[in-house]
């Protein structure tokens, strides 16, 4: 599977990622060549293998990961917004959402 | 005074006795941060809360009060680890200025032992790179050869550790970050078990694969610093509750009878011939001192390169997805609409490897290649897993070189992303397998660049791994101080 131009514009929408015009061209180049290395798993047949998603090691005990479902504090509102680029009277502000 | 002189205990003793105070050492050490600017190492110092610890410390050995196992320590977190009102960048733009509301558990931890924080080490941008070139704030320079990267990401860390600005370092290790810099730097680098040490506060790239691990210049300061950072947090769910064993006492145990695997697959072509003599003859150490060399096979090595390139740009894309522009960090302006916003914020305040790696990653997972890139990728990972398996029936440790070659030339493989990737050729699998493992100095080339052997073991047996390394560390007793002009 080679990867075009127009690939890399759909999949630049996505990630949400304006690319310049240069960056649309690098990027085609190097992700090809790069597909073209990945294009190696291919030689393997693994029709009877399981994915591997993770390799957490939790104990088999399933109420390992799990925690009682209580409220507990939180860092708070003034905090939550302390770092943003935009906000007002605690809230993250951005640009109108209809039509963008 | 030269921390390099020191271990961390017999540092903490010094203190203890009141024959060197914590503070003296802080100013030491943030003296020579500023006088090696050049390297570039670090991207924040936080000197008032570092003296701040160390006032605390000596009030506490002026008392005779007992001082606790990292009484005194100057040590450098990676910049992708979070603390409290410290900036906290990932060598990134798109957080440039974020000064994160919480701590990192494993910067917790070694405040809670009495650890001094010196300051947030340079690294590349979000993790992503091998050289270090990637950081939005420079690339870090190698001390052995200022014309040369010390490796990546986590540079600044090692390059901290290997000058004696820090007696050790926290790094993040994904596909290899923390041992590929100790192998081009010359120190000692451990990644964990996934799992052994908790990612709470670790700003995520690779969820599955990354783990929190020490720098140092010795592997007893490694495991040192591994025992207090280990063990299950609540806030970490995959956080493990296997007992934490004593990693200090293991490095006093012998290798005889150990079984050392040598998977024939890590020492093929690509591999520097200076480096494999170098590993080769630090196994035959091992063997002198009692140990068994077993040939293993390690069948599906060649694939880990591509595996890992789907897994953790898919994981990636998906992280990443936050850095938006909305609730912290670098927004960009001239953009009317929500939309464009987050477009124009994550093309102006990513980098071009953070950009390449999210796009990939997203590819991986879009609809129609979903199972033959990212599927796929998860099924051979099935069998990296398994071949580590199977070889830990036959061997106790795994050796093989960290990195094919020494450090490289600044610039060298910048404009080749996937020469770039194969650096990590012998470090990604241990990530996939989720198994523990170490980088430690074995030579020099005959230009004076250090050689790194790693040594891979059973998940969550960290003891083994520091025995055997500190029994080559002994049998070789390396000078791995760097030649560091203008102090």
């Amino acid at each position: 599977m080679s990867i075009t131009r127009s690939d890399v514009e759909k999949i630049a929408e996505l990630a949400r990622l304006e690319l310049t015009v240069e960056e649309t061209e690098s990027f085609t180049l190097q992700l090809a060549s790069i597909l073209s290395h990945i294009d190696k798993l291919n030689e393997i047949d693994t029709a009877d293998i399981l994915p591997m998603s993770h390799c957490s090691t939790a104990t088999d005990d399933p109420e390992y990961a799990r925690r009682d479902d209580k409220s507990r504090p939180s860092i708070g509102q003034s905090l939550a917004v302390e770092n943003a680029p935009d906000q007002e009277a605690g809230f993250f502000k951005v640009p109108k959402v209809i039509g963008g | 005074m030269e921390l390099r002189d020191f271990t961390i205990n017999s540092l903490r003793q010094r203190i203890k006795a009141r024959e060197i105070k914590a503070t003296d050492v802080c100013h030491a050490s943030l003296e020579r941060a500023e006088k090696l600017t050049d390297l570039n190492a670090f991207i924040t110092l936080t000197p008032d809360r570092a003296l701040k610890q160390a006032a605390e410390i000596d009030l506490a050995a002026d008392a005779g009060r007992p001082l606790p196992p990292l009484a005194g320590a100057v040590i450098a977190i990676k910049d992708n680890m979070v603390i409290r009102g410290v900036r906290t960048t990932a060598g990134s733009k798109i957080l440039f200025n974020y000064k994160p509301p919480y701590t990192a558990t494993v910067v917790e931890r070694l405040e809670a032992a009495g650890a001094v924080i010196i300051g947030k080490t340079n690294c590349d941008e979000f993790a992503m790179g091998s050289s270090n070139e990637n950081s939005a704030y420079g690339p870090v320079k190698n001390p052995w050869d200022r014309e040369r990267v010390p490796g990546g990401s986590s540079g600044g860390s090692a390059v901290a550790v290997s000058t004696g600005i820090a007696l050790a370092a926290l790094g993040s290790d994904t596909g290899g970050s923390i041992r590929q810099p100790a192998s081009l730097t010359g120190v000692v680098g451990f990644k964990p078990t996934y799992g052994r040490v908790s990612r709470y506060g670790l700003i995520a790239f690779g969820s599955s694969l990354d783990q929190i691990g020490p720098f140092a210049n010795s592997v007893e300061d490694a495991a040192l610093v591994l025992s207090i950072i280990a063990g299950r947090d609540p806030i970490d769910s995959t956080s493990s509750d296997a007992p934490v064993d004593d990693y200090l006492g293991a490095a006093k145990g012998d290798v005889r009878g150990l079984r050392v695997g040598v998977p024939r697959q890590y020492y093929g072509t690509g591999l520097d011939e200076e480096v494999r003599a170098s590993v080769e003859s630090a196994i035959k150490k091992l063997e002198d001192l009692g140990a068994t060399v077993v040939d293993i096979s390690l069948p599906n090595t060649e694939y880990a390169v591509p595996v890992y390139y789907l897994i953790a740009t898919a994981e990636a894309s998906s992280n990443l997805a936050r850095f938006d522009g909305v609730r912290y960090g670098f927004r960009a302006e001239e953009a009317d609409t929500l939309k464009s916003m987050y477009s124009r914020t994550r093309d102006q305040g990513f980098g071009a490897e953070v950009k390449r790696r999210i796009m990939l990653g997203t590819y991986a997972l879009s609809a129609g290649y979903y199972d033959a890139y990212y599927g796929k990728a998860q099924r051979v990972r099935s069998l990296i897993e398994r071949d580590f398996r199977n070889a830990f029936e036959m061997c106790d440790v795994i050796a093989t070189p960290t990195s094919p070659t020494p450090a490289f030339r600044l610039g060298e493989k910048t404009d080749d992303p996937l020469e770039m990737y194969l650096s990590d050729i012998y470090t990604i699998t241990a990530n996939l397998a989720g198994v523990p493992g170490v980088s430690l100095p074995c030579g020099f080339t005959s230009n004076g660049l250090p050689i790194g052997l790693q040594l891979i073991g059973r998940r969550f047996d960290e003891t083994t791994l520091v025995r055997a390394a500190s029994n080559i560390e002994q049998a070789i007793d390396l000078d791995t101080k760097p030649p560091v002009e203008g102090l």
